[in-house]
């Protein structure tokens, strides 16, 4: 089916936006990470959402994604990989393709720099999808660089698959498959020739042949590469509207401040900009 | 019209040393269900001009390890039976177009 809006992200801004959308009749599918994953759900408390003093971050969390819930709007737990502007937009996650008439971006801020020769070597043995890819490393040698909850279940799949699996990340993983190596480092940079020859972690460097950067989002610059922005921060006018039409953006995304009271605001104008780009398009 | 290539299909194009654009994937990959309709699309508007085809990577592992096929979808262009550009990823119909223009 396709959704009349899809919402990449599923922090305050994307919530607000799938409430507001739904409020308007429009079938609305947000595209996001558990909501336990969210930075907001490690702050101890919050007190200056106005009216509602004192929460917890993962208190205030919970509470917007069942009124989400409530209204009857629809999720798919997971990472948009990839995007495209195709009859409306097409949005992949994992080996799955979702298809919407209008997008609101509110994925939050990526704090996370690209690796050195990350760039260079992207689809010459650096992928970010382990479930489209995996297959052709079996047998091969690969680094999991784990920055994201759900990366070490991307390793244990490759593992699966018959790849030699190394973990790499800052701190240890949960659930990591106990037959995988892991790596505790920080500082990456990604080596080769003409393809990947190895990863080099904290000045140690390990041999591979491919390397599964898996973060907890995409870039939406990555996703959609014609869109604007300014100073890192996604481009949008008092509608909330990108320069890309049918898209819009909500939240910490658009610049400062990284504040939930202005996230859950924008994100309301967002999708009542969306629906009325919908109506317009639909009368045309 | 867009051809599903085996390796002898495959071999036997190549040897024809036509224009040639080849989208290897595999039903696994989320991206390349995606870019699928760009690129019948594109088989029926470079029809006459170009050979646009697919190959299953499942399938015909033998051809995506020659060509060092590492991240799917990648399409790669052949003419005179050699590997003259690549695309690795999903993109717009156009990336793809500009480099079909270029070596009609």
């Amino acid at each position: 089916m396709t959704y009349d809006i899809i919402i990449l992200g599923s922090g305050p801004a994307g919530l607000a936006a799938a409430v507001a959308a739904r409020g308007r009749d429009k079938s609305v599918l947000v595209i996001g990470n558990r909501w336990q994953d969210s930075p907001l759900a490690r702050a101890e408390r919050v007190d200056n959402y106005l009216g509602l003093p004192g929460l917890t971050g993962s208190g205030m969390l919970e509470t917007f994604y069942q009124h989400a819930v409530g209204m009857g709007a629809e999720f798919v737990m997971g990472k948009a990989i990839s995007l495209m502007a195709w009859e409306g937009f097409m949005v992949t996650v994992g080996s799955q393709v979702y298809q919407g008439r209008a997008l609101i971006l509110a994925p939050g801020v990526v704090r996370q720099a690209k690796y050195p020769g990350e760039e260079e070597y992207l689809g010459r043995g650096v992928s970010y999808c382990a479930t489209c890819d995996g297959m052709l490393y079996r047998n091969r040698s690969v680094i999991v660089v784990g920055r994201s909850p759900d990366a070490p279940q991307e390793a244990n799949y490759l593992h699966s698959l018959g790849c030699q699996v190394t973990y790499v990340s800052p701190q240890p993983p949960k659930g990591l498959d106990s037959a995988i190596p892991f790596v505790k480092a920080g500082k990456l940079s990604i080596k080769g020739e003409q393809t990947v020859t190895g990863l080099e972690a904290d000045g140690a460097l390990l041999p591979c042949d491919g390397v599964f950067i898996l973060r907890q989002t995409v870039a939406p610059t990555d996703l959609l590469p014609t869109l604007e922005t300014q100073e890192g921060y996604i481009k949008v006018d008092r509608s909330m509207a990108t320069n890309v039409e049918g898209v819009f953006a909500a939240g910490d995304c658009t610049g400062l401040p990284l504040q939930v009271s202005k996230a859950v605001g924008e994100g309301h104008v967002a999708a009542l900009s969306a629906c009325e780009y919908l109506d317009r398009k639909q009368e045309q | 019209m867009l051809v599903h290539f085996s390796k002898e299909g495959f071999d036997k194009a190549l040897d024809e040393g036509k224009l040639m654009m080849v989208d290897f994937w595999a039903s696994w990959c989320g991206p390349c269900k995606m870019l699928s309709p760009v690129i019948d699309d594109l088989a029926g508007k470079y029809e006459g001009k170009a050979i646009v085809g697919k190959v299953n990577v499942d399938e015909e592992q033998e051809l995506a390890i020659r060509y060092g096929v590492m991240s799917i979808p990648t399409v790669i262009f052949f003419k005179d039976g050699k590997e003259i550009d690549r695309k690795v990823g999903v993109m717009p119909g156009g990336a793809f177009e500009q480099v079909l223009d270029g070596n009609l």
